[in-house]
């Protein structure tokens, strides 16, 4: 056991469901994510993961089963009950404004400004704005030339890197990464990779999807493995093997109790 | 795992010549192509003409493009959102059939008149944005229906008669009226002191934020240049432009010229700071983004079209007590397109997203300048159009070569 396991998770589901038509996107699924840990969610197409991704992140509602949040039964109907909680997704397309800086993204929809009686007319805190941007990055070591470049010329890590920034600005607690080196070259996958190690470090819950089972191992404490909708296996990084971990995938080899290592 | 370290923030560049290498390489050049064509224009037409620059002609310029740039002040703020407007020529024509109607048919006050106008105005851009954003038809096809049927009741709205001739003073002056020369003065004074205090107190604060500031001396240049600019403005409307010396003085700045500025500044600073400017190039951007910022897009974008048909209505009004009548020509032929180009010519994207409102000022200028210029040299007006067009396809092409750029320099 693990200090981790002794601990109550940050995030939990408890027997969810979901189906689409004839569909069963998911029967009965835990999941559990703690602070303080990378949880990889790996699986073939179709198996899952996206469903409950989008669950946790409140853009599915579950048939059956329970969101507990903090050890609480939550209702979360929407993103935006997600988001108030502390849980926010950065999905593949990273829904960044090419057009905008980085300051402007970061704080897109949450603006810091001095008050105008018209919500509208709310005049920007620029320089407020800049200053807890710049403040963000240098203590995620994101390196970028300038908090006032605009998306449009920043390399795929470095708006990876910023659309993470975004989700951890706002004292969230789990952090929701699709896919996150999909796109992208060895240097600036290594990039990420030390990003999501130091957002465990400040004591995030990180839940990353991945196609990649190389990239798994290096970032994350545990994975969690999906099948055609079901949890199948769960391994400790540390003492799992890659093969191991790709047998559970492929359903050549299942391991028969919850961690596939003590097997 | 990697320990912390500090953030590498490349220096900013230390020179404007790097300055501008770099923004050349991004794909930002902004207004700098459009402000390099006016010089190139002047020097052109100056050349050829000695009467081009002159007071007299400098100033009839900037009141001729005063209706075409208020409506493409409007069509800026549609580009972006990244849909277009081909109904503000129509709405501008609308609007001073409107205006007319009231003032001189029924004798409305002024006052009266000029608001039912704008309404109109803000009625159409509303019914328009709503339809696009509800039905999710394309603002190009709207807008196209908007051009026939706003036509189509802009004849209605004039009736039999055709053209309808505007006595009132009030309105006539809207345009026509010349500012005391005192008055121009203390207006371009004032908004010298203004500007130079908010660039100082933004530098200020940024360095007391401990902020990447520019040189203390490009502050210096940037309010130099503007506040330089405007006072040489002030001084040059204020000449007397009267040819024959013996006659009534024709001195001071055009009215039309401080309302098209005012709508200028006001509508900068709505886009550049305020919370609504920040979703409007969010929209523009990335909708998809915006909406899940929690942006209300639809909101915006309904907004914006009123706003858009609102201007174009006041350029309507401007341009009929300009002419001292609304007709049936009144916002018809090349009035939207010079709109249109005029937003594009000066910088601002046909793809969304980018651009300034000022782009309006500097589009107007460039294409008043050529129909001015060549008015002076008695061209034919074939050889305007063809000139234009020319201007524009440089103008949209310099955009798109823009967007390539960009493509590229990031990934």
């Amino acid at each position: 056991m693990t200090a981790t396991e002794a601990a109550m998770p940050v995030l939990q589901l408890r027997q969810v469901s979901k189906r689409f038509g004839a569909v069963q996107a998911l029967s009965n699924v835990d999941f559990e994510v703690y602070s303080n840990e990378v949880v990889a969610l790996v699986g073939d197409n179709g198996a899952g993961k996206s469903t409950l991704i989008k669950t946790i992140a409140g853009a599915y509602k579950p048939d059956e089963g329970d969101y507990v949040f903090e050890g609480k039964v939550v209702s979360v109907n929407s993103p935006r009950d997600a988001t108030d909680l502390g849980v926010e997704t950065v999905y593949q397309d990273l829904a960044l404004c090419d057009n905008l800086d980085v300051v402007s993204n970061l704080y897109l929809g949450r603006e810091n400004v001095r008050r105008s009686g018209l919500k509208y007319l709310d005049l920007l805190n620029e320089t407020e704005m800049e200053r807890r941007a710049t403040e963000v990055l240098r203590d995620l070591s994101v390196k970028i030339p300038s908090v006032r470049v605009q998306i449009a010329n920043l390399s795929g890590g470095q708006r990876q890197s910023v659309a993470v920034a975004r989700s951890v600005m706002w004292n969230s607690k789990v952090v929701l990464l699709d896919e996150p080196t999909a796109a992208l070259g060895v240097e600036q996958t290594r990039q990420v990779k030390d990003l999501i190690m130091r957002l465990r470090d400040r004591g995030l819950a990180v839940v990353v999807i991945s196609h990649n089972v190389a990239d798994v191992f290096e970032v994350s404490d545990r994975i969690i493995v999906m099948r055609l909708g079901r949890r199948v296996a769960t391994f400790h990084t540390a003492r799992s093997t890659n093969e191991q971990v790709i047998g559970a995938i492929t359903g050549a080899m299942l391991p028969s109790n919850a961690y596939g290592e003590a097997e | 795992m990697m320990k912390t370290q500090p953030t590498n923030l490349a220096a900013a560049p230390n020179n404007w010549r790097e300055a501008l290498a770099e923004r050349f390489r991004q794909g930002n050049l902004g207004s700098l192509p459009v402000i390099i064509g006016l010089i190139i224009i002047a020097i052109v037409f100056q050349s050829i003409n000695k009467n081009f620059l002159t007071p007299l002609n400098l100033t009839n310029l900037m009141v001729q493009i005063a209706a075409m740039g208020t409506i493409s002040t409007g069509v800026v703020l549609i580009l972006l959102l990244g849909e277009v407007d081909l109904s503000a020529g129509q709405v501008s024509g609308l609007a001073a059939a409107v205006m007319a109607v009231l003032v001189s048919r029924h004798n409305l006050p002024a006052g009266v008149a000029i608001i039912g106008a704008i309404v109109v105005g803000a009625l159409v851009g509303l019914l328009q944005g709503w339809w696009i954003s509800s039905f999710r038809v394309p603002s190009f096809v709207v807008t196209l229906a908007g051009l026939l049927a706003w036509q189509g009741s802009r004849l209605r709205v004039l009736g039999d008669t055709g053209t309808i001739n505007i006595t009132n003073k009030f309105i006539n002056d809207i345009a026509n009226y010349k500012l005391p020369i005192w008055l121009g003065w203390v207006l371009g004074i004032v908004s010298v002191v203004v500007y130079t205090l908010i660039v100082f107190n933004e530098y200020r604060s940024r360095r007391a934020a401990e902020l990447p500031t520019g040189s203390l001396n490009g502050v210096f240049w940037r309010v130099g240049v503007v506040g330089a600019s405007v006072l040489a403005g002030v001084a040059m409307m204020s000449v007397n432009r009267n040819a024959n010396a013996a006659g009534n003085p024709i001195q001071g700045v055009p009215s039309a010229v401080i309302i098209f500025l005012t709508f200028l500044i006001i509508f900068d600073f709505i886009t550049q700071r305020t919370r609504f400017g920040r979703y409007v190039y969010a929209v523009g951007g990335n909708t998809e983004a915006a909406r899940r910022a929690g942006i209300n897009v639809k909101r915006i974008r309904i907004t914006i079209f009123m706003l858009a048909s609102a201007l174009a209505a006041c350029g309507g009004i401007l341009a009929a007590s300009r002419l001292n009548a609304a007709n049936q020509s009144s916002g018809d032929g090349d009035v939207l397109l010079n709109a249109i180009a005029a937003a594009v010519i000066g910088g601002t994207s046909l793809f969304g997203g980018r651009g300034r409102i000022w782009s309006a000022l500097l589009g107007a200028l460039v294409i008043g300048a050529i129909a001015n210029g060549m008015d002076l040299l008695a061209l034919k007006s074939s050889i305007k159009f063809i000139v234009t067009g020319a201007v524009l396809l440089l103008a949209v092409t310099i955009d798109a070569a823009s967007r390539a750029r960009r493509e590229n320099s990031g990934r």
